[in-house]
């Protein structure tokens, strides 16, 4: 007769506290909660300008509420986080090849912070045109 | 220089006596240069014969020595003591396997998996051996070699969390492997392979964690396969929406 | 060739989803900094002046037709990014039950509000001005 008895170990739920790497996954995951939120402001201030002038105008008054300040820079941090991980795993997503060789994933994400500065700055511009 | 110890915890598990795992504590000489397979191999020869563990090449080529070091997938023979000194070093069987017996696991279903997705070449049609050989350019092979390089350690498995919470997720060596053949200029086996990747269990199983390609010790980047079929399986969905098979 | 029994495979319909989902990351990693630093901290706390952000100036973009499609995809396109994630990550979490109502409810959500924001926009596009002009 068979000794074997193979043991299978639970995954404990909490798995994702238990190692830095994880951890930081679900941070990136689970800044999109806080990206969720944002949106929603934004969608409600789309909501507020359809209702015109002092509807709007409350909108931005409200913004400028401490707890709002504060929000807005835990989703700023949040937003940034996601930025750096999606950059740094594009080029694990790129498969171009120029002259044989694949394109160095430095270059990718190079590539990518660039177009992130160019495109903050833009925005920052036509803002204030 | 030989009076220096490390302490080591090995998980231990003995089907025929133990209901659950439990930690032996061993100490073992330290020396700058010797691995933690080095180390296991001390203990068994001097300590407690009864620990089992796999391992051959002792050169990070047959696969065979992954564990969990510290809770990190690493090959044992990769491992050196000099990067835990002087701490405790806890070694366990590698995580997501059952384990059959101390740091030994149950690799049955990764194995399948190699399997199931066609690890061969599947050539357009059958060349006669005096028509001679499948040939290729350099930048052909450049195309899939380091998805080739894999040695089936399983390091990726014990990283994955999506296969630790379903293992009936593909999961990274093999979708890797998928792809390694799929690239491949002398292969024309994609679209029976794409029936395989196109599934949730193929790579939607995958959100992309990326522990896989960390702990990798060939850097076969297996994380890297799978988005790429992500995107080739984003453009078969297309082609069979307006061309159902 | 002996006749096995193959397998019988199951096309998953994600790539709908997660082509909106890597539109939607793209998006949110390039433009949703800057854009939280400007509607949430520069135009509150005063440093870029608030009138480069007046219900006229907004009002007046959104009622263009690119504008409208602009303000569209900022606003609503992130949703499809992040419900995406958090569907995924109640899985992650060991939250299995009624997955089906799960993916439901995320995606129904990122849609809603995107035929919310879009009918606003609609509205605002075909609506005679009430102020202005």
């Amino acid at each position: 007769m068979s000794k074997r008895k193979p043991y299978i170990r639970e995954l404990p739920r909490d798995w994702w506290m238990k190692q830095l790497f994880y951890t930081k996954y679900m941070i990136r995951e689970g800044s999109s909660v806080l990206i969720t939120l944002y949106s929603l402001i934004l969608a409600w201030g789309v909501f507020r300008l359809s209702q015109g002038e002092t509807a709007f105008n409350g909108w931005l008054e409200a913004l400028q509420n401490p707890f709002a300040i504060i929000l807005h820079l835990l989703m700023l941090i949040l937003a940034l986080y996601h930025t750096i991980t999606w950059f740094s795993l594009a080029p694990k997503a790129v498969d171009l090849w120029i002259k044989g060789k694949k394109l160095d994933d430095k270059v990718i994400v190079a590539a990518h912070y660039g177009a992130f500065a160019v495109l903050t700055i833009f925005c920052l511009l036509i803002i204030t045109l | 220089m030989s009076e220096l110890t490390i302490e080591i915890d090995v998980l231990r598990y003995r089907p025929e006596m133990d209901n659950e795992p439990f930690t032996q504590t061993f100490e073992v000489p330290y020396t700058a240069e010797m691995s933690i397979l080095e180390a296991l191999q001390y203990i068994k020869d001097h300590l407690d014969s009864t620990v089992s563990f796999r391992w051959s090449c002792r050169m990070a080529i047959c696969g065979s020595c992954g564990l969990m070091v510290n809770s990190v997938p690493k090959l044992g023979c990769k491992a050196f003591l000099r990067d835990y000194y002087p701490q405790k070093i806890s070694l366990e069987p590698l995580a997501n396997f059952p384990i059959e017996r101390d740091l030994v696991v149950v690799m049955d279903d990764f194995i399948k998996k190699l399997e199931e997705i066609k690890p061969y070449i599947i050539p357009e049609k059958e060349k006669c051996l005096s028509e001679g050989t499948y040939q290729q350019t350099p930048e052909q092979m450049a195309k899939f070699k380091q998805f080739s390089m894999c040695i089936n350690c399983g390091l990726c498995y014990a990283a994955c969390p999506q296969y630790a919470l379903d293992n009936k997720f593909t999961g990274p060596a093999a979708l890797a492997l998928l792809a390694r053949y799929n690239r491949d200029s002398r292969d024309n086996g994609e679209a029976e392979r794409m029936k395989i990747v196109n599934q949730e269990e193929g790579v939607w199983g995958c959100t992309f964690v990326g522990y896989c390609s960390v702990v990798c010790p060939k850097d076969v980047d297996p994380a890297a396969a799978i988005q790429l079929l992500k995107v080739e399986s984003s453009k078969d969905y297309l082609i069979g929406m307006f061309k159902p098979d | 060739m002996s006749k096995t029994t193959e397998k019988t495979y199951k096309r998953s319909h994600e790539p709908v989803f997660w082509g909106l989902f890597g539109a939607g990351g793209m998006l949110t990693a390039f433009l949703t900094p800057v854009m939280i630093l400007i509607t949430g901290l520069l135009i509150p706390l005063g440093i870029i002046d608030q009138h480069y952000f007046s219900y006229e100036k907004i009002h007046g973009f959104a009622t263009t037709w690119y504008g409208s499609v602009i303000v569209l995809v900022l606003v609503a396109l992130p949703f499809w990014h992040t419900l995406h994630r958090i569907f995924h990550a109640l899985h992650d979490i060991g939250i299995n039950r009624g997955r089906d109502w799960q993916q439901v409810i995320c995606y129904g959500f990122a849609f809603a509000v995107s035929v919310f924001v879009f009918t606003l926009l609609l509205q605002m596009l075909t609506a005679p001005s009430l102020f202005g002009f």
